[in-house]
């Protein structure tokens, strides 16, 4: 059950939107943008407030790889790997953060909730291939040691 | 009109027709598998692509989404067409588990005969498969993705046909999966478990649990019979194997469409193999209090002679029998043949006492006939609005449930007036949340509004209805601001509510016991005839006033003359010349007195004036109200007898007990809401020494001296025919025949080449003229105090029939939902320190339960409700027998209660 907050916040955000059932993007959009994800209990609460079928806004929800379930680390960063990106060799750069970071591709946030790490189709930067974003930031020309650099930081700079 | 060929056969088809429905006219088989009659085409499975030739092009498209044109040449098995559907078939086997053998589908699978058909016997596409595990969470059916094409018909069935919406498809591309819910759990959304879905499904991909029991080819026989739960009467086939019934099949029926609810299709057959079958009679030892096995001949002539003394000691109006309501006509019938020839009263009456018994005197004063006035099709395919009253049709109707939905779901608009937030609620037009108890204060508020608008049916109001001047008068008084205040409900939404009414070209009224299960309960059904008649709405198509029957046959038991004023087919007792036909057809003199009512059978046993009770087949211990009340009448009597299929609540306090069949091991005839009779047949015999029903009647009543010949179900039926007019043009031999089709025959059928009546009262009431009914409001008997300030109502849930004497026999349902609740308003709830699922103490003045809190909205604040399934905390030890002054219908809805937490 979460708490009773997460409930009062999705009123807020459905009344900011409209309670129309074409509302339902935007609307779990700003609530991922909210905490980083989007809680199950809240997607059946919104989908009962604004007249869509559950099923519906689940099958709405995991069709967009946008839309996670999961709770997500403080930092999410998003690995291009468009046409691109993967012939300028950004698989390496996906392998350095798994490694660096002790994730996988089953396994895409740390315990410590500080990062999640995520393939990506294309970031529309080609020019910059091969890229990654951090949260709103992108990073481009990204190397192996780049990646693990950019964590060290991420992490102030002490080191992992 | 289009004209194209098809396989070289000219067809001329409508504009808009698909060549999958014109080649379906001429005879010409398209494979298909995502296809759903009714419903929008999927187009997903480009199984049923065809080679379409027009002005010299040609080109390949799928038949189910194709419209035709003029002019088109159609191949629907050319070589490339054969050749596309391979690849296509070939495609499917390459993401399809192929494991025969032990799936479940295995024989009944249409990919199979398909891929069998097409010589496709594996994929030559080798490669990744989808592996996600098998989600079996829900109770009766499972959903294996590695066996799922993606052809949508469960989704499809379940949002367009059933019209819940439960599932979907969830991921994207070859990760695509049907799913319920976020966690990826079937049994955690919104699912009904009716399984239309897992009947839709073309693979093994959704399959009942209990198709690992049998194979299809190890059915012995299908037999085409009526469900045993609620009154839409739905037809399916019990499933039979080694003479045991196995499953159920759902058929294209009348009230259903193919469609069945979670009792139906899965609660109707575990009781009746039941190891607590009562197997032999049984005769209480009177000193041990113990019930001893007895023979046929000893509980019979004991049965007898025990009911020919108490009539020779203290007369015939000590004796009294009811008919039970979920048996067939032809069984209730004898029942009140034999109180009426045998015991010599009128005392004999059904369940419908406790239920619909207002629905029948109220429609038979104002209108002439209390029944549903239209069809069940009719009022959920052609209206414009649907106007539903104290009724929860998903719950109680579930098949006419789920036509309501579609029909809210093709923009048919909705006004729900019920003091819960039921489903339907949800999606209506309007809600009206009323205070339980003030139906006719809120039909008299919805006229005054009609008639200040000047939205009244002049003409038929004068050509057709008698009172109207005096009903006029009596609305003028109430003003939507006063109703509202009535009421609890916002005096605008009356407003709106009675102008969309009005103005809609065809509206039904639907209603259920909300309207019926009160101290003012004729009032409030003939404040439901009293809105109709103002507006017209009656005796035409999409119309009507439309109360659903409770049980399977309660229509039934009524038609049958289980009814202590009327013989069958409403001949009145009082009417002249009746009793007389009836003493002529019977050969014996009968009694010229009205009977008593069953609710007023008990106080008068525990005043001593009844001294012998016959019941075939209720339990007025767990139905009835105040449950102390009705233990003590039955403890009072100085002999009970009851014939049933189980030791009930109400069995263990008889003095003899005689073990009857289900409907599964006879024939008959069941009457559902829409006063369509059909077949009850025979599927299995079950082991021990039960007896048919009539046959246990026509033995008794042979005993008590009058001579009935033993007569076979369908020789009943012709009886019935014979002195019943309404029934007249029905028997056995023409339900079964090809001019009825499997639809049953809709009373009045008044003579052999009768087709039946749909709709009633078109041209003309059935009394004459319709009469308004002038009905005053007047407040429920108990209404809530210091002592006990909460409003009481009750009610059922789907996956339980009231007693659970049947559905409480399938485990699952029992795992679903098993236990008492009581839903109580979060306001309420604060105030009283209680929290969601809390164990709570409910107290009346008449008794104290235990019972679960379930805290929300639902109910409005002041307000409660429970269900009366289970026993450990049945709300009957809390309602009152208040009866209604025509119907003696107690006041379920509305009693006063308090709650405290454990």
């Amino acid at each position: 059950m979460l708490d009773q907050s997460y409930y009062a916040k999705a009123d807020e955000i459905i009344d900011q939107y409209g309670g129309e059932p074409s509302a339902l993007i935007p609307i779990m959009q700003a609530i991922q943008g909210e905490y980083r994800y989007l809680p199950g209990e809240l997607l059946t609460y919104v989908a009962g407030k604004i007249g869509v079928t559950e099923a519906k806004a689940c099958s709405v929800a995991t069709f967009y790889e946008n839309f996670s379930f999961d709770p997500k680390g403080k930092y999410v960063i998003k690995v291009c790997d468009g046409t691109a990106c993967h012939v300028r060799k950004s698989m390496p750069v996906l392998e350095a953060l798994y490694e660096k970071l002790g994730l996988s591709k089953e396994k895409k946030t740390t315990d410590d909730m500080m990062f999640t790490v995520e393939t990506v189709s294309c970031l529309g930067a080609c020019g910059l291939a091969p890229t990654l974003m951090v949260n709103e930031e992108v990073h481009p020309r990204m190397t192996p040691e780049k990646a693990r650099e950019l964590i060290d930081q991420l992490r102030g700079g002490a080191g992992a | 009109m289009i004209h194209l060929t098809i396989d070289g056969i000219p067809v001329q088809v409508e504009e808009g027709t698909t060549i999958l429905q014109a080649a379906r006219q001429i005879g010409v088989e398209i494979p298909t598998l995502c296809y759903l009659e009714d419903v929008l085409p999927d187009g997903s499975c480009r199984l049923c692509v065809v080679e379409v030739t027009n002005k010299g092009r040609t080109k390949f498209d799928t038949a189910c989404t194709l419209r035709c044109s003029e002019g088109d040449e159609v191949q629907t098995m050319s070589e490339k067409v054969v050749t596309y559907r391979k690849d296509t078939l070939d495609l499917l086997l390459s993401d399809h588990r192929i494991h025969c053998f032990s799936c479940e589908s295995n024989g009944n699978c249409k990919l199979q005969d398909y891929c069998f058909e097409y010589g496709v016997e594996k994929t030559s596409y080798p490669g990744e498969m989808k592996d996600m595990p098998v989600d079996d969470s829900n109770k009766f059916f499972t959903y294996d993705p590695s066996l799922c094409i993606l052809c949508h018909r469960c989704v499809n069935t379940c949002k367009e046909i059933v019209g819940r919406g439960a599932i979907d498809t969830m991921n994207r591309g070859f990760e695509s999966v049907i799913g319920a819910h976020y966690k990826n759990r079937w049994d955690q959304g919104i699912c009904e478990s009716c399984g239309n879905c897992v009947q839709a499904c073309p693979t093994g991909a959704l399959s009942m649990k209990r198709r690992k029991k049998y194979r299809p080819w190890q059915v012995e026989k299908k037999v085409l019979t009526t469900c045993p739960h609620c009154g839409t009467g739905c037809q399916f086939y019990l499933v039979v194997k080694d003479g045991k019934i196995v499953d159920t099949e759902a058929y294209d029926g009348a009230p259903n469409k193919g469609l069945l609810c979670v009792k139906g299709r899965s609660g109707s057959f575990d009781f009746v193999n039941s190891p607590d079958r009562l197997k032999y009679p049984l005769i209480k030892n009177k000193e041990t209090g113990e019930f001893e096995r007895a023979t046929w001949d000893e509980a019979l002539d004991l049965v007898a002679s025990k009911f020919m003394e108490i009539k020779k000691q203290y007369g015939p109006e000590s004796l009294a029998g009811f008919a039970c309501s979920r048996s067939p006509n032809e069984d209730i019938y004898m029942v009140q043949k034999m109180v009426r020839t045998c015991f010599g009263t009128n005392s004999t009456d059904n369940c419908a006492r406790v239920c619909h018994s207002a629905s029948v005197a109220g429609l038979a004063m104002t209108l002439g006939s209390g029944a549903m006035t239209n069809p069940i099709e009719d009022i959920t395919r052609n209206p414009d609005l649907i106007f539903l009253i104290g009724s929860n049709p998903e719950e109680a109707h579930p098949v006419i449930g789920m036509q309501i939905r579609q029909a809210v779901n093709r923009g048919c608009k909705l006004i729900v007036a019920d003091p819960r937030d039921i489903g339907l609620s949800k999606r209506a037009d309007i809600h009206l949340k009323l205070k339980p108890g003030t139906n006719v204060a809120f039909a008299n508020g919805i006229m005054h509004v009609i008639i200040e608008e000047g939205l009244q049916d002049e003409q038929f109001i004068k050509e057709r209805t008698e009172g109207y001047e005096k009903i006029r008068e009596i609305v003028k008084e109430y003003t939507p601001e006063r109703v509202a205040e009535i009421c609890h409900i916002d005096p605008d939404d009356l407003r709106r509510a009675a102008i969309m009414y009005a103005k809609a070209e065809k509206a039904p009224i639907i209603y259920c016991l909300g309207v019926t299960e009160h101290s003012t309960g004729t009032e409030g059904v003939m404040s439901m005839s009293n809105m109709a008649l103002l507006v017209g709405k009656l005796g035409r198509s999409g119309c009507g006033v439309n109360p659903l029957r409770g049980q399977n046959n309660v229509q039934g038991a009524c038609d049958m003359g289980a009814t202590p004023t009327d013989f069958p087919g409403y001949q009145k007792i009082a009417a002249p010349g009746v009793v007389e036909k009836f003493e002529k057809a019977w050969g014996v003199p009968l009694s010229h007195e009205v009977g008593t009512h069953a609710t007023d059978i008990f106080p008068k046993a525990i005043k001593g004036e009844v001294k012998g009770l016959y019941i075939y087949g209720e339990d007025p211990v767990v139905t009835d109200p105040d449950t102390a009340h009705v233990i003590k009448a039955l403890e009072n009597l100085d002999f009970f007898v009851i014939q049933e299929l189980f030791m009930t609540e109400t069995a263990k306090y008889a003095d003899v007990i005689l073990p009857g069949m289900s409907y599964a091991e006879k024939e008959g005839t069941f009457t559902n809401t829409e006063r369509r009779v059909q077949r009850v047949r025979k599927a299995v015999t079950v082991e021990g020494d039960m007896r048919l029903d009539t046959d246990i009647i026509i033995d008794l009543m042979n005993r008590m001296g009058y001579p009935q010949p033993h007569l076979t179900s369908a020789q009943i039926m012709d009886e019935i025919a014979s002195v019943t007019p309404s029934f007249a043009g029905i028997s056995h031999a023409r339900l079964d025949s090809e001019e009825v089709g499997g639809r049953g025959l809709q009373w009045p059928c008044i003579s052999k080449d009768h087709p039946g009546t749909p709709i009633l009262h078109v041209g003309k009431f059935t009394r004459g003229l319709g009469w308004f009914y002038p009905a005053e409001y007047v407040p429920s008997a108990e209404l809530p105090d210091d002592d006990y300030p909460i409003i009481l109502m009750t009610g059922r849930i789907l996956y339980h029939y009231t007693t659970r004497a049947m559905t409480g026999r399938t485990p699952e349902l029992m795992e679903i939902e098993g236990k008492s609740f009581i839903e109580m308003n979060v306001e309420d709830a604060k105030k009283l320190g209680i929290a969601d699922g809390d164990r709570v103490k409910v107290s009346s003045r008449r008794g104290v339960i235990e019972s679960t809190a379930r805290v929300g909205t639902k109910t409005s604040p002041g307000e409660s409700w429970m269900p009366f399934h289970f026993p450990d905390g049945n709300a009957n030890w809390l309602t009152n027998a208040a009866l209604d002054k025509y119907a003696r219908i107690p006041e379920y809805k509305v009693c006063a209660i308090k709650i405290e937490k454990l």
